[in-house]
């Protein structure tokens, strides 16, 4: 697993394919909102649901581009071959989409804050929770949706309309728990209720992705 | 065989539903706030709770699909998530007509079941175009039961997530059925038997559609004799066909639908 988690971080280090199109996807996506709301910067849920829409639909981005490599040159066939548990590409791949995840939020949290800023200095450990938590999700969900989606015939179209819906969830319990940290006047941590929600659908969603990832590699 | 018990379920079905309706119209007291608007109750609840349970259902047909590999089980749960579809429609819209009954508008952001049903149903609408986009029958049927067990997990952790959200705006219309009076009781738990009923009737006719038209094909490519109508491919379809031959030999398609 080690070995498969190192092989996909050095494919994109070489090619540069996805993390540098979500990162500038994100950043692009602050400037059109910065004029579809005419906007200069904002604050509290507005500036809690901008901030997810778009690191949901950079993510998005790097989902569909996941599993094309191994679809279309073979590293799938090349994977089955190997005398390891099918699992371990599962947990490679939601590590690898993981990784890109935080490097896109290193890029794009930073430029939210130029660009729209709203002030959160002293929340930034408490947003850096939330992220984690979400991030979690949308790691495994978009593996498990990537592979659902990479051997169809319409799969950049089946990617985002899988992922979008199901990651719902992780857009209310994201937006809610750091709208507080966006607010002018510091309303205080986020609640515990919206933790919770994400961390119950990391739980629940890494299951299913552990126990039904197996079948999508049988042929 | 698929047909045995289709017309027992049918004509229980229809009782079922006269029974309901006349509740419903007759027996059922006006509502004290909402007057005859609440009657849609009647029928939209029990829909988004058949359509629900169907979803359920589905997912737990598609694990075993899994375990078993059995192409029929990936059939009944194809039938119980389009089922599932068509209700869902259904309850979306009987909600969103007592929406604006009693809110005055189409849609309410502040109901949550509303809110997580058409979050659900535009997941499962992915279902029928993710089957379409995969042409291997097999791969088909295996992705479907991926997704339907992936989306079967969604549901609860959806409703609870969108209730969540929205619990502390909109007071609960209605909670559960332990606060309505008798007869709206009684009235509410006869609709529920009566559209559950429905629900399983529907399945069973697409089910027996689906087998028949298998039997037919299977019929008609002997008259005709192999490889004739055998080369021509099967044309593409979100739908499972479980395939003739591997169910049951000729002979016993001939003899069950004679």
């Amino acid at each position: 697993m080690g070995a498969l988690l190192r092989k996909e971080l050095l494919v994109e280090l070489r090619t540069l394919e996805s993390v540098p199109a979500m990162s500038l996807f994100a950043v692009t996506t602050f400037v059109v909102f910065h004029f579809a709301l005419n906007r200069n910067s904002v604050e509290g849920d507005l500036a809690a649901g901008i901030l997810w829409v778009t690191l949901l639909f950079a993510a998005i981005l790097g989902v569909n581009r996941l599993f094309v490599a191994d679809a279309d040159q073979g590293g799938f066939d090349g994977f089955l071959l190997a005398p390891v548990d099918r699992s371990s590409l599962l947990v490679a791949k939601a590590l690898t989409l993981l990784a890109y995840l935080v490097v896109l939020e290193l890029v794009a949290v930073p430029a939210f804050a130029l660009l729209l800023g709203p002030p959160f200095g002293n929340a930034l450990p408490d947003l850096i929770g939330v992220l984690a938590l979400g991030d979690i999700g949308v790691a495994a969900v978009g593996t498990l949706v990537a592979a659902l989606a990479v051997r169809t015939r319409a799969r950049d179209l089946l990617g985002p309309l899988l992922g979008l819906p199901l990651l719902v969830p992780i857009v209310i319990g994201g937006a809610r728990a750091s709208a507080p940290l966006f607010a002018v006047a510091h309303a205080g941590a986020p609640a515990a209720r919206w933790l919770l929600t994400l961390g119950l659908y990391d739980l629940v969603f890494g299951l299913i992705a552990y126990a039904l990832f197996d079948f999508l590699l049988e042929d | 065989m698929y047909g045995k018990g289709l017309r027992l379920l049918s004509i229980s079905t229809v009782a079922a539903m006269a029974l309901a309706l006349s509740l419903v119209f007759f027996y059922a007291p006006l509502d004290a706030d909402q007057g005859f608007l609440q009657k849609i109750f009647y029928i939209h609840v029990p829909m988004a709770i058949v359509a629900l349970c169907g979803f359920i259902i589905g997912a737990l047909l598609a694990i075993a699909h899994l375990r078993t590999r059995d192409p029929r089980w990936d059939m009944r749960s194809y039938v119980a998530i389009h089922m599932s579809l068509i209700f869902a429609v259904g309850a979306l819209i009987t909600g969103s007509i007592w929406a604006k009954g009693s809110w005055g508008h189409w849609w309410e952001w502040s109901e949550p079941t509303l809110v997580s049903f058409l979050i659900v149903f535009l997941l499962y609408a992915t279902y029928q175009p993710l089957r379409f986009a995969i042409e291997d029958p097999e791969r088909q049927a295996r992705y479907a039961s991926v997704f339907a067990v992936t989306a079967g997990a969604f549901v609860p952790l959806n409703f609870m997530a969108v209730r969540l959200s929205t619990a502390y705006v909109h007071p609960r219309v209605l909670g559960s059925t332990s606060n309505l009076p008798g007869p709206m009781a009684l009235t509410f738990l006869v609709s529920l038997g009566a559209i559950g009923l429905l629900y399983a009737t529907l399945c069973k006719y697409e089910l027996t559609a689906k087998h028949t038209r298998a039997q037919l094909r299977a019929l008609r490519r002997r008259l005709l004799g192999e490889g004739q109508d055998a080369t021509k491919p099967r044309s593409r379809s979100a739908a499972p066909s479980v395939a003739p031959g591997a169910t049951m030999s000729a002979q016993a398609a001939s003899r069950s639908v004679l």
